[in-house]
């Protein structure tokens, strides 16, 4: 039988598995709403909020079976260590720009696909130029900004100071009551 | 009743409808996630490909000063899992949206044209901005609504976890702003 370690080393593999991941993913982003502009800026908008059900519920069952396959030897875990220059600001910049596209780099890809022009024409290139834009510049930011404000810990079991299981039921209890919550109130 | 229905049919009827529980859809990308975490060993994110696309356009204008920016040493633009997944997405979405009939070509979504009109040129420029910022802020914090936001939660990731949030806090509070504030004075 082929190990994991060959696949993940053959890079023709990978390839395929990408595009078949990607091709996987598309789907069902299409088919959970999430391709929609009207759905993505209706969850900014906090009007609709199929979007929050769609991510939360992947969390959900990702967070769960991830916790048994890493605990068996089937996944690593790639947590790392965040800032508030880096991982803060970078985000408050990256939801300016959700805004006013109206959808994220992955649902950008996936309205191309519904025949989305806009998605195309503004967003694709954009996010090339924008993606590009950093990269230039990342010699003059990594020393400074993106390194500032080093978070206490890298994962909320540590930061917590709480066993890994128990975080997980605290949060798995916490998204499932909320996603109840939004359906009870009719959202 | 449905003796005549085979197997494939059903298929076909769960892939042709138009949408699907966001709960069932969420669930499988959350197995889906998980599958990339153990097959490419990778969080299942969609930014990288785009700074990887803009390296290897690079290298057909300059080689030489492409590959020796510092960002390209690390994040190498080729042909690879974290590239393909943004052609793999394009592909999917056409295929599910075609095998339920509501692919069609538009310029300017509905919410947008019923706040500030049909005007295509400044739908493109304002989706312009907003994916060059978006291309920008992704990088900046390595990463994006799914490898953050779902890849990076399900490993407890603490700064995936802020950066989501942040995500949200400044997509809420900008698109407040555009569709309560500038939309109603325009």
């Amino acid at each position: 039988m082929t190990s994991l370690a060959e696949i993940r080393g053959n890079r023709r593999v990978q390839v395929v598995l990408g595009l078949l991941t990607g091709i996987c993913f598309g789907f069902l982003l299409q088919k959970g709403g999430a391709t929609d502009y009207g759905v993505i800026e209706g969850q900014l908008l906090l009007t609709n909020f199929t979007v929050l059900k769609l991510m939360l519920s992947a969390v959900i069952v990702g967070m769960v079976l991830f916790a048994v396959l890493k605990h068996y030897g089937y996944a690593n875990s790639h947590a790392a260590e965040g800032h508030v220059g880096s991982n803060i600001i970078g985000g408050l910049i990256f939801g300016a720009g959700f805004a006013l596209l109206g959808y994220c780099p992955g649902t950008v890809a996936g309205a191309v696909g519904t025949g989305a022009l806009d998605a195309l024409v503004g967003g694709m290139v954009g996010m090339v130029i924008g993606a590009g834009l950093f990269a230039e510049l990342y010699p003059r930011l990594k020393k400074g900004v993106l390194v500032r404000g080093p978070f206490p810990a890298v994962t909320v079991p540590e930061f917590l100071h709480l066993n890994p299981w128990v975080v997980i039921v605290l949060l798995e209890a916490c998204m499932i009551g909320f996603l109840l919550v939004l359906e009870y109130s009719g959202l | 009743m449905y003796q005549s229905q085979g197997v494939e049919m059903v298929m076909f009827d769960v892939l042709s409808q138009a949408s699907w529980s966001p709960y069932m859809a969420g669930a499988g990308i959350g197995v889906l996630s998980c599958l990339a975490l153990v097959l490419a060993d990778r969080a299942l994110g969609c930014s990288l490909a785009f700074v990887k696309a803009r390296g290897m356009i690079g290298k057909v204008i300059s080689a030489e000063k492409t590959m020796k920016m510092e960002y390209y040493q690390d994040i190498v633009p080729q042909v690879d899992w974290a590239f393909m997944i943004v052609p793999g997405i394009v592909i999917g979405a056409f295929l599910s949206s075609f095998l339920s009939g509501t692919f069609h070509f538009v310029w300017v979504p509905a919410l947008w044209g019923s706040v500030f009109g049909g005007n295509v040129v400044l739908r493109v420029i304002v989706a312009l901005a907003g994916g060059v910022l978006l291309g920008f802020g992704a990088r900046w914090a390595g990463g994006c609504t799914s490898g953050h936001g779902i890849s990076g939660s399900i490993q407890l990731s603490l700064a995936s976890m802020v950066t989501a949030a942040c995500f949200f806090a400044g997509g809420i509070a900008v698109a407040l702003l555009l569709f309560r504030v500038i939309g109603v004075l325009v």
